[in-house]
């Protein structure tokens, strides 16, 4: 097999307060994949999240992306590799204009003039966001800023996008926007989210990470229709869902 | 949810005011202000030519008279202190309108009157003039220190964040029967404004977080 975008090896780590969050995760992402990361609150999702792109640095084991450990040295070539979408797109919209806010990290990265401007347009395009390119982020929706959010992701070309959970506090028609992006992005895709119908929707492979180790590697299917596996790890569908009578899944 | 253009201050238009480059404005400001500041109080024409240059001013960036005069009252409590002055003030006494005021006392309330007026008006005439980002792009291009703009840029995008937060903390606490006028729940506000506090310094740290990300050395590109 080819090299892994993403390789996490025996990922062990605990909090300055003694507090352990992961207990050796192992995770592989290939190029092109879309995976699901479920769990329940606490399980150590995003501190998982933050070992990505060396924002923490792990007590023991490894984080490789496509070939290139997690070090220090390599943070700048890292953190352009691994794109993260957080949460709360107001902590990833800081600057005056969605321009400026999508322009950041292709800057960061030594980006200039003409090809600056040109990947701001092409990644607002993605998102359907060119025509706000001058607006201050605070005077878009809820929705709006969360795609934005993604753009400035996109713009950095990262070889894997992680996303926080991306349907959290939008509204159905929103969320369902998001997802067409989503769909429509040729990107591998890591997606954390307690949104079980979604990952259904977006991510063929689901990963069940659980007080800081992985529990289940499977098909998204399998894992939500695992009734066993679902309680024992805190995982509820929403009443009324059930993915045996969805016939149309496409990926 | 705003939407369209600028901050609460700002005045869309086109006026030759509106387009002139920022830098060359806040320079104005300054210089006018200085100037303002070193005429001598009893130097009533020269003041009164710098209130004409000032209108002038005004007048030409076509800023309605009715949206820069409520936005004048923040000068009040300053105003207040001007009108005291005459009052406290001792030396040799006057009669205004059959009050006894002091001689001194009222020529330098009058002449704190007239600066702060100016300088309020001035500074308006900037605020609605020029939109936040040209304002900072202005200073940028005068030299301020990276490190100030950055966090006047910061505090610019995150104003209208945090008083969201803090007008849904006081439905919520409305909610619960307080009261935030009444002295009795100041301590509760008083508690719900370190809450903010903390939140906001929390929201900094993921901001910092999402800028790392993206791989932030501690310079904000051009």
């Amino acid at each position: 097999m080819t090299t892994p975008v993403l390789d996490v090896r025996g990922l062990a780590f605990a909090y300055p307060d003694g507090h352990q969050a992961l207990f050796g995760v192992d995770l592989h992402v290939h190029q092109g994949e879309r995976v699901a990361l479920l769990g329940p609150n606490g399980a150590g999702k995003t501190t998982l999240v933050l070992h990505l792109n060396g924002i923490l640095v792990s007590g023991a084991g490894s984080v490789t992306v496509s070939g290139l450990p997690v070090a220090k040295q390599h943070l700048k070539e890292i953190r352009r590799r691994v794109g993260i979408v957080f949460q709360d797109p107001d902590d990833q919209l800081f600057l005056g204009t969605v321009r400026q806010d999508v322009a950041f990290g292709p800057a960061n990265m030594g980006l200039k003039g003409a090809a600056l401007d040109q990947r701001v347009m092409h990644s607002l395009d993605l998102v359907g966001m060119a025509d706000y390119v001058d607006r201050p982020p605070h005077h878009l929706s809820y929705g709006q800023r969360r795609r934005v959010a993604v753009a400035t992701v996109l713009a950095m070309e990262p070889e894997i996008l992680v996303l926080d959970e991306p349907s959290s506090n939008l509204d159905p028609a929103s969320r369902r926007e998001l997802a067409d992006i989503l769909r429509s992005l040729e990107v591998t895709l890591l997606m954390v989210t307690h949104d079980l119908p979604y990952a259904l929707e977006l991510c063929p492979r689901s990963v069940v990470l659980s007080e800081g180790v992985v529990v289940a590697d499977r098909s998204t299917f399998d894992v939500l229709t695992d009734d066993t596996l679902m309680s024992a790890h805190r995982l509820e569908l929403p009443w009324g869902f059930d993915p045996r009578r969805i016939d149309n899944l496409s990926s | 949810m705003g939407a369209g253009h600028g901050h609460r201050l700002y005045f869309h238009g086109h006026s030759p005011v509106h387009r002139a480059p920022a830098h060359l404005k806040v320079l104005a400001l300054v210089g006018f202000m200085l100037l303002v500041v070193a005429t001598p109080r009893s130097w009533h024409l020269v003041q009164a030519g710098e209130a004409l240059a000032l209108l002038s001013v005004v007048a030409l960036s076509r800023v309605p008279v009715s949206y820069l005069a409520p936005r004048m009252l923040i000068e009040l409590p300053f105003a207040l202190f001007a009108v005291l002055v005459p009052f406290i003030s001792e030396g040799p006494r006057t009669e205004v309108w059959g009050v006894s005021v002091s001689e001194p006392g009222l020529e330098a309330g009058v002449a704190l009157l007239i600066r702060g007026t100016l300088g309020v008006l001035a500074s308006l005439t900037l605020a609605s003039t020029t939109e936040p980002q040209d304002l900072l792009r202005g200073l940028q291009r005068l030299r301020m220190p990276d490190l100030i703009v950055q966090i006047m840029g910061f505090m610019i995008r995150y104003l209208d964040v945090i008083t969201d937060e803090l007008s849904a903390m006081m439905t919520a606490l409305k909610s619960r029967g307080c009261d935030p006028r009444s002295p009795r729940h100041w301590p509760v506000m008083a508690r719900a404004l370190g809450a903010l506090f903390i939140r906001s310094y929390e929201r900094g740290e993921r901001v910092h977080l999402a800028m790392l990300s993206r791989g932030y050395d501690g310079r904000l590109p051009q």
